[in-house]
């Protein structure tokens, strides 16, 4: 496990040399050997645009590659079965649940995180939820802003109807729900 | 009645100490509420921060640049925001010049590092005001000496000291001379109406790490060599571990170990039996979150009972039982209700009742622990940290300076992280597979291994005489506890003559606890109802009955009366006022509720329309009377987010029971208020110069019974929560 974390990081260092990446290939071939006893396949997929191989089983959730196997641990997890919102991601232009979409399933596609959303938390939404001071405890936010700029990318000029129905799948347990559909307004309005 | 002053009440001796830095700038440590040890100098350098010996500590830089390290755990209600910037405010420096760090925790000596009751800033505002002031007297003190002048010549403004010729200089210039000072008595404390920061807008400290997803929970936690664990509980309360058989769940990738456990946290049973099932359970080992909960769903367990598990059905028919009955203990007892009762022109008698509720905070329960023989480290969210510390000790015999906590910023608390269970679970793990390893809970352990709010029924019964009421007698069933500490002396106590509150309890196998705003949460909806009942018998609107009772508790000399008359009826204004109450337009309905509880009183009006027969709650204006208002932007959130959190559970929250078994397990089964089922919040403060009360919790109270007494405006009164199943009876379904 830590050589597997090796190996993704280093693929994820710009700064690491050529050398060494080929050093770790062949310490990842010698290594492949023993895993193949135990065939853990191997997934390519493109992360806020730097591509990633990560080894997991067919069945493993984004949500646990992004947070467990790659550190990025800005995607939550709420409840697993699709149904909360905290764990959603960009596929493509498509806010999706990444606590159920297998990692199998979603290879060769360009994924985006709350990590990647901009480079320094400047995507309107993210100004937006300053702005407006939205989040209580914050746990539900990444998600929140997920959904939103998604959406938003696909409709910019949202009514509140819209914005109140585009929103509805991700629960805030601390309903921050006001300040939500206000930050969202307010991001529609700046981009 | 305790009034915002300028004179300090608690002991100024020994709170504060300050040390100059190795590198540079001043360290001030300070005690909460308590007194430093005597002997105890504040570290030189700044990695050596020991909370054991003071329970905050400010930095102030040679550049004037200050660093708060705020010790207490923030769950979402701003606390980690706010009480800085009470120290901000009497140090009397620019809020961008602040830095607010997390400081990482101890407890041993810190008797207010709890997070519940809505108290954090109601017992932190006068020690917090008083550091400021005093680290400013002190940095001005050493300006004045390296002038040469008088002191009191002196005035320091946004971290910049000026004497009577002009001649200025900055914090920092002055800190490592103000660090060597003598700590001065009787710093005098602003006047409101100088209040820089206090008052204003500030936003929640953590938004840039929030808004980008940085590390900040639990759950993101991560250390070198941990192992993650998903643990198997009994299925039903009640049932205790037979046998396993964990040969598949051994073949799953990354599955490294299944262990037993139990004995750990057994041998502290009578203090958490109240919070946790002190049986065996089973905790699958991995390397990561998915494999062990993979691994567990893989074991094959065999569960014995006693065959006396309890349903839903049960508790009603054992808390009907008490209803019934004649058992009660008698918590308050004014005049004589039966007396009351007994001449009175009309006797009004409603009983209310509501489910058991989980808490469902959206970061699901998990906890590190990394358990060796000379120390026990802990990390993870947690409300109760010294508590948590006196029952590892207890579990392994070990002494609290061995065991370090860490608190990571909380996912939502809401009651359920003041019991530790999840914590000592991951400690008995490490303990036994000699690793340290983070318990993770997914959201089917959360909702069936709960603290639950329990299910409990009121009973209240009022005499009318001659256009007044004259007796009110309050029964509560409830589960495994009842109202505790002032409840049965809140509204209506004082304000008539023969009251009466009285308890009865059912003890039941189901793990129960805080939920916010204990007992509150639904007593206020019960007693409200029943108020807007009484008012609409005395053919009054419903305000204007609160208003006139509330003039006789005015002067009260019953010290259990912590609710102020006055304070009430100027916030019941406010509502009627800014809600345009009794002016509802044309197919709008109009509700009151207005309560008074964690020290703060609270009235809201709802709004409620109807779309094909179903009610949808379009705006709650609320009045709020929490004294001064130190933060009012993230007043206002806390208020908009526990209205919304109150109409929600009133409106949806059920958890039921079968056979020991709860029957809703994850958000496809259990209700949650979402986005379009909820109304605008408009929120209103009582000005007024008293000292400042919580507000994570009073907004809650009030919210249910404002949306059901709107619902009865329209004609369809509500007794039980939630109210989709009472609307569903009447063969009316709520749509958002």
């Amino acid at each position: 496990m830590k050589f597997k974390r090796f190996f993704v990081k280093s693929f994820l260092n710009k700064n690491d040399s050529v050398k060494n990446k080929i050093r770790i290939l062949i310490f990842l071939y010698l290594e492949a050997s023993i895993l193949i006893n135990i065939q853990m396949p191997s997934y390519s997929l493109k992360i806020n645009g730097k591509s990633v191989t990560v080894e997991a089983d067919a069945d493993t959730p984004l949500l646990w590659v992004l947070r467990d196997e790659l550190d990025m641990v800005g995607t939550k997890f709420g409840c697993g079965i699709a149904q909360c919102g905290a764990c959603t991601v960009h596929v493509g232009d498509i806010a999706m649940r990444s606590c159920s979409l297998q990692i199998s399933t979603i290879e060769g596609e360009s994924i985006t995180t709350i990590e990647g959303l901009s480079e320094d938390g400047t995507h309107p939404v993210q100004e937006a939820w300053k702005e407006i001071d939205v989040p209580q405890c914050g746990y539900c936010q990444a998600g929140q802003i997920m959904t939103a700029s998604a959406f938003l990318k696909n409709n910019p000029n949202p009514s509140k109807e819209e914005i109140r129905q585009a929103m509805h799948g991700n629960i805030c347990r601390c309903a921050s729900y006001n300040r939500i559909e206000k930050a969202v307004e307010l991001a529609a309005k700046n981009s | 009645m305790k009034s915002q002053n300028n004179s300090l009440s608690f002991s100024r001796r020994n709170f504060l100490k300050t040390s100059a830095l190795a590198g540079g700038g001043m360290l001030i440590g300070f005690n909460l509420l308590t007194s430093c040890k005597p002997g105890v100098e504040p570290p030189v350098d700044i990695s050596k921060l020991n909370f054991n010996d003071f329970n905050a500590f400010i930095k102030i830089s040679d550049e004037g640049y200050v660093t708060i390290f705020s010790p207490n755990p923030e769950i979402g209600q701003g606390v980690k925001t706010s009480m800085p910037m009470i120290i901000a405010e009497e140090l009397d420096v620019a809020w961008d010049k602040v830095n607010v760090a997390q400081g990482a925790l101890d407890t041993k000596n810190y008797r207010r590092q709890v997070a519940g009751g809505s108290q954090s800033i109601r017992q932190g505002w006068d020690a917090l005001r008083q550091t400021g002031a005093t680290a400013r007297q002190m940095l001005i003190n050493a300006a004045a000496i390296k002038w040469g002048v008088d002191a009191s010549t002196c005035s320091a403004s946004e971290g910049v000291i000026t004497n009577a010729n002009g001649d200025k200089l900055g914090y920092g210039e002055v800190v490592k001379e103000a660090a060597g000072m003598e700590v001065p008595e009787n710093v005098k404390l602003k006047e409101v109406k100088d209040y820089k920061i206090i008052g204003q807008d500030i936003g929640n400290v953590d938004i840039d790490k929030i808004r980008t997803g940085k590390p900040l929970f639990g759950l993101d936690y991560k250390a070198e060599g941990m192992m993650y664990a998903s643990v198997l509980r009994p299925p039903a309360f009640g049932k205790k571990l037979a046998s396993f058989d964990d040969s598949e769940a051994r073949k799953v990738n990354g599955v490294t170990d299944v262990v037993r456990f139990g004995d750990k946290i057994k041998s502290i049973e009578n203090q958490v039996a109240g919070f946790t099932r002190a049986t065996d359970k089973i905790a699958v080992i991995g390397t990561s979150t998915w494999a062990v909960m993979k691994g567990k769903k893989a074991l094959m367990a065999q569960w014995d009972d006693d065959g006396n598990l309890e349903s839903t059905e049960d508790h009603d028919k054992e808390l009907f039982k008490i209803l019934n009955g004649k058992k009660f203990d008698t918590r308050r007892e004014d005049g004589n209700v039966e007396k009351a009762f007994a001449k009175a022109d009309k006797v009004i008698e409603r009983t209310y009742e509501s489910p058991f509720l989980p808490h469902n905070c959206m970061e699901p329960m998990n906890f590190y622990a990394d358990v060796k023989s000379d120390k026990i480290h802990l990390v993870g969210p947690v409300q109760t940290p010294q508590w948590l510390s006196g029952l590892i000790a207890g579990m392994f015999k070990r002494k609290p300076e061995e065991i370090h906590i860490e608190m990571t910023r909380m996912g939502g608390g809401f009651g359920r992280r003041l019991y530790s269970d999840f914590a000592l679970e991951a400690a008995e793990i490490s303990d036994q597979i000699k690793k340290p390893v983070k318990v993770v809970f997914s959201r089917e352990d959360d909702m069936a291994a709960g603290t639950y709010r329990p299910a409990i029924k009121y009973r209240i019964k009022a005499s009318i005489k001659d256009g007044k009421i004259t007796g009110y007698h309050l029964k509560e069933a409830a589960i495994n506890g009842n109202m505790y500490g002032l409840i049965p002396h809140f509204f209506p106590a004082g304000c008539i003559p023969n009251y009466k509150v009285s308890t009865g309890n059912y003890k039941s196998k189901m793990t129960t606890g805080a939920w916010r705003a204990p007992y509150t949460n639904f007593l206020a909806f019960a007693e409200q109802s029943f108020f807007s009942e009484l008012a609409e018998a005395l053919g009054k609107d419903h305000p204007t009955l609160l208003i006139e009772l509330l003039q006789n508790v005015k002067g009260t000399d019953d010290k259990r009366i912590e609710y102020s008359g006055q304070r009430m009826e100027d916030t019941i204004k406010l509502a009627v006022e800014k809600s345009n109450w009794g002016n509802s337009s044309e197919g709008s309905y109009q509700g009151f509720a207005a309560y008074y509880s964690h020290n703060t009183h609270v009235a809201e009006v709802a709004e409620v329309e109807f779309k094909n027969g179903n009610p949808i709650v379009k705006k709650v204006t609320v009045a709020v009377d929490c004294g001064i208002v130190v933060n009012p932007l993230g007043a206002k959130n806390q208020i908009e987010g526990g209205v919304i959190d109150g109409i929600g559970h009133a409106m949806y929250g059920n958890l039921s029971f079968k056979e020991g078994t709860p029957q809703s397990v994850n958000f496809d089964r259990y209700r949650l208020i979402r986005m379009q089922e909820t109304p605008q919040v408009d929120v209103h403060f009582v000005q007024n110069e008293f000292s400042p009360t919580g507000l994570g919790e009073p907004g809650l109270p009030p919210a249910g019974g404002a949306v059901a007494n709107a619902i009865a405006a329209a004609g369809k009164r509500m007794f039980n929560q939630p109210f989709v199943n009472e609307l569903e009876k009447k063969g009316k379904k709520i749509l958002g």
